[in-house]
């Protein structure tokens, strides 16, 4: 066959031909450039209109950015240095980012509060990039929420020694309770053990003990001290951290068999997440001192995490409820198959799943909690926001505005986008299916 | 041989409450009855203690007490000799007036975002991915507080727009004045209108409004009605008739007579003495409020339009594309239906947040619920617990209305599976 066609065709190319390049309109930046921006009249329409777009914007924006005024002392000199150009007043900037990373508190003991950020980051090492930090670190993370407030407020250490301690004793008597009682019963028992050392005991024994050994006494700084990105920043993690524990448990509450606890959940969960943040602000302000015993008088800043964190938890409940509804019912069935009891089922098969499908939903409620813990400036205390108020009611900066927000919009925006980064990454990591 | 016997009637032990799996779960709800009313109990004793102590009684008298001071944007009339109920009432207009407009603006913006993110144009994708992560990523009290900010210190006061050459002119053609005491904008005038409409002699309602709106959904109705008919016809002819000329004319036409009728015309502002007269004025706070809710809430509504456009698997614009479909018809008839079931439900929970962050507006002074109720009247009569308790129940039920018309939605577009 092949011969008889050999002989009727005249020319049969019996290599092949050499590869030649693409024509250069498709390849290379004018090939991209051709598909990514100038494809069709409506997309070119579109680029030319942005590109002009962006440069009016930083044809208006950088010399603005870039203007000489580091070191001017107040608005009026910066005018005086621009004379009569735009230009930006960094010098408020200069002359303030301490006060607003650290609000009010004392300058010779910022040492504080830098460390405990280093010893924050060197806490959540082990918990966030398990894969780079030794597993050992994890008991210092978990030492690390009684190390703070120490570190922050000052004080003698044995308060919160003895807050952990209360955990230490839960731990015994769930062990001793272990070997007369079933898990349910002695978990019961020590919750209530430990809740009544907390209210009644802590507090005297910590005293006593500071009176007679005072153990690292740390120069006390009130609350009305702090301020600033501090303050935000630990509001913020005292909300996040506590929120997902509480948050986990409401969601296994909302989605309990039994009745009166699903319905005792539905009705915390649906009415604070039926309510602004700042009126719960306005009840931890000027409500909290009405519901709580007379004389008792405790400090704003722990009234305020208090509220923030039930706000969170309500969030973080939904988020959750929504991951356990997410998992194949299969996955309960297999559980219970296997003989697992609730417990164990949640430990060891439901949560690591359902936890794992809500990661993002869960980022961004902590984004949204770091963000909110700005309206406590509403009520009085003096975070970035407060303090940036106060900085432009000053004579010498009054009329600033943009620089202060751009420096607080871009520490708020270096944590918030970092958060979210991670959560990717951690989304990334845990990915078990074929993609 | 096969006996069927009831297993042994065993004698109810107290253990059982503990360890038998039938009693176990009464157990458990009884304690934690116990406890929770234990803390109720606790908390209410505490309250009514401290208030006997403070000598003030649960008491919401004070909402029938003068209120003695003036709201400056307000939707009804009140003057500071009303009520502090009436004034609640002003504030919670106001909350809602910035709801609704934040609302409709920011699904606006945030559609557009959205599906210009998915733009195959990577210079309009990469400037909507920078808008929405600079709003996402940054507190809205803040956006808030800058917005106020800008409007104060770079907008030209009134007394700029004196003399013979002004160092500020108003805009749109001489009708909108926009000065650092707020937005002056053309308000709609009717020289043959007929009146209000009042409601429990408590506030009026512009008849000549419900007459417009009436008359619209009329129209509307007759349109469709139009459209329907087109749609029987194409059933049935397969030729579908031209309506969209009636169409427009049935909507256009009816809502101009009226006007007409009204004797509408637009009243514009201008300056007398020292500062704008006429026109509506819009204070800075309603506009600062109103646009930071609505590009920070835009935002987040761009990533749910863009997750529940990317939610519709390609083989379904593929599969429409098969049967024949325009590119038009393939969103309209494909896409969208399917889009907005996954889009609507996360949509309406950003209208819950804007509604609620409105709360804010206490930052910027604009008298809603939170700056009426929970601001001036908390501080004057001294009831931190009337007032907090009952804002607090004025949003609960604004929400629960909210996921009420969501949980609605949600039933009537639920995907019926096997």
């Amino acid at each position: 066959m092949s011969d008889t066609h050999a002989e009727t065709v005249l020319f049969v190319r019996e290599t092949m031909l050499e590869q030649q390049e693409p024509p250069s309109s498709i390849v290379g930046p004018v090939g991209w450039a051709r598909s990514n921006l100038f494809n069709g009249w409506k997309n070119s329409l579109l680029t030319v209109l942005s590109l002009a777009f962006v440069f009016y914007l930083l044809s208006g924006l950088l010399p603005w950015f870039f203007s000489p005024t580091w070191y001017s002392t107040s608005l009026t000199e910066c005018r005086e240095i621009l004379a009569g150009h735009e230009g930006a007043c960094w010098g408020v900037i200069r002359e303030r980012w301490l006060q607003l990373l650290f609000g009010f508190y004392p300058s010779e003991l910022y040492w504080r509060p830098i460390l405990t950020l280093i010893l924050l980051l060197l806490a959540l090492g082990p918990v966030l990039y398990t894969d780079y930090f030794p597993p050992k670190l994890l008991y210092f993370s978990a030492a690390f929420p009684f190390l703070m407030p120490w570190l922050l407020w000052g004080g003698s250490i044995w308060m919160p020694l003895m807050v952990a301690a209360g955990f230490g004793i839960g731990y015994a008597v769930f062990a001793a309770m272990m070997k007369v009682a079933n898990a349910g019963i002695s978990l019961f028992v020590a919750a209530v053990v430990a809740v009544l050392w907390w209210i009644f005991l802590a507090a005297p024994v910590a005293n006593g003990i500071a009176s007679l050994v005072p153990l690292l006494p740390l120069e006390p700084v009130p609350s009305r001290n702090f301020g600033g990105f501090m303050l935000s920043v630990t509001i913020g993690v005292t909300a996040i951290g506590c929120s997902l524990p509480i948050g986990i448990v409401l969601a296994l509450g909302r989605r309990s068999d039994l009745p009166l606890v699903k319905v005792l959940c539905v009705c915390f969960i649906e009415f604070i997440r039926g309510v602004p943040l700042i009126t719960l602000l306005f009840v931890a302000s000027v409500l909290l001192n009405i519901f709580l015993p007379p004389g008792t008088n405790f400090d704003i800043i722990l009234r305020v995490m208090i509220m923030v964190t039930l706000f969170a938890s309500a969030y973080m409940a939904e988020v959750i409820r929504g991951g356990l509804a997410a998992l194949p019912s299969g996955q309960y069935e297999a559980a219970d198959a296997l003989g697992l009891d609730y417990w164990k089922a949640q430990r060891l098969i439901i949560m690591p799943q359902a936890l794992k499908i809500s990661i993002p939903g869960i980022v961004s409620t902590f984004i949204g909690v770091f963000k909110d813990t700005t309206l406590v400036s509403i009520i009085g205390l003096i975070d970035p926001l407060g303090l940036a108020n106060a900085i432009r009611a000053d004579t010498a900066w009054n009329g600033v505005y943009w620089e202060l927000f751009i420096f607080i919009g871009a520490v708020f925006f270096i944590f918030c986008f970092s958060m979210s980064r991670y959560s990717m990454y951690l989304e990334r990591k845990l990915q078990t299916g074929h993609h | 041989m096969t006996t069927l016997t009831d297993p042994p009637a065993e004698s109810f032990k107290l253990s059982m409450l503990v360890y038998d799996t039938r009693y176990r779960s009464y157990t458990f709800q009884i304690i934690a009855l116990i406890a929770v009313l234990t803390l109720l109990g606790w908390l209410t004793n505490n309250t009514v203690q401290n208030l006997h102590d403070l000598g003030k009684e649960v008491d919401f008298g004070f909402l029938n007490t003068p209120a003695g001071y003036d709201i400056n944007q307000r939707l009804i009339e009140y003057d500071n000799q009303d009520t502090h109920l009436r004034a609640a009432f002003v504030g919670l207009l106001n909350t809602l007036l910035v709801a609704v407009l934040g609302c409709v603006t920011a699904t606006i913006i945030g559609v557009i975002v959205g599906v210009l993110r998915l733009s195959s144009n990577w210079l309009v994708a990469r400037l909507m991915t920078v808008y929405v992560e600079m709003f996402r990523n940054v507190p809205v009290l803040m956006w808030i507080v800058l917005a106020m900010a800008i409007l104060i210190e770079s907008l030209p006061s009134p007394r700029d727009f004196r003399g013979d050459t002004p160092e500020a002119t108003m805009k749109l053609f001489d009708t909108v004045a926009f000065t650092n005491r707020g937005v002056y904008v053309p308000e709609p005038l009717f020289s043959r209108g007929i009146g209000d409409l009042s409601v429990f002699g408590a506030f009026g309602i512009s008849l000549d409004l419900v007459a417009i709106i009436v008359v619209l959904i009329g129209s509307f109705w007759v349109a469709k009605r139009i459209g329907r008919k087109a749609d029987a016809t194409q059933e049935a002819t397969g030729v579908r008739p031209r309506t969209w000329h009636v169409q427009t004319a049935v909507i256009v036409l009816p809502v101009v007579l009226l006007l007409i009728l009204l004797g509408f015309h637009l009243g514009y502002p201008a300056l007398k003495g020292f500062n704008f007269q006429g026109g509506t004025h819009m204070r800075n706070s309603l506009i600062a409020l109103w646009l930071a809710l609505s590009l920070y809430t835009a935002a987040f509504i761009a990533e749910n339009v863009r997750a529940g456009i990317l939610a519709i698997s390609k083989g379904q614009t593929e599969a429409a594309a098969a049967l024949g479909l325009r590119s038009n018809r393939i969103m309209n008839l494909v896409i969208l239906p399917q889009a907005l079931r996954v889009i609507i439900p996360p949509l309406i929970s950003q209208y819950l947040n804007l509604t609620k962050n409105s709360s804010l507006a206490i930052a910027v002074g604009y008298m809603d619920i939170t700056g009426t109720l929970m601001g001036i009247t908390l501080n004057q009569t001294g009831r931190e617990l009337e007032t907090v308790l009952l804002g607090m129940l004025v949003y609960l039920v604004i929400s629960l209305i909210i996921s009420g018309v969501m949980n609605v939605y949600n039933e009537r577009k639920k995907l019926v599976e096997r």
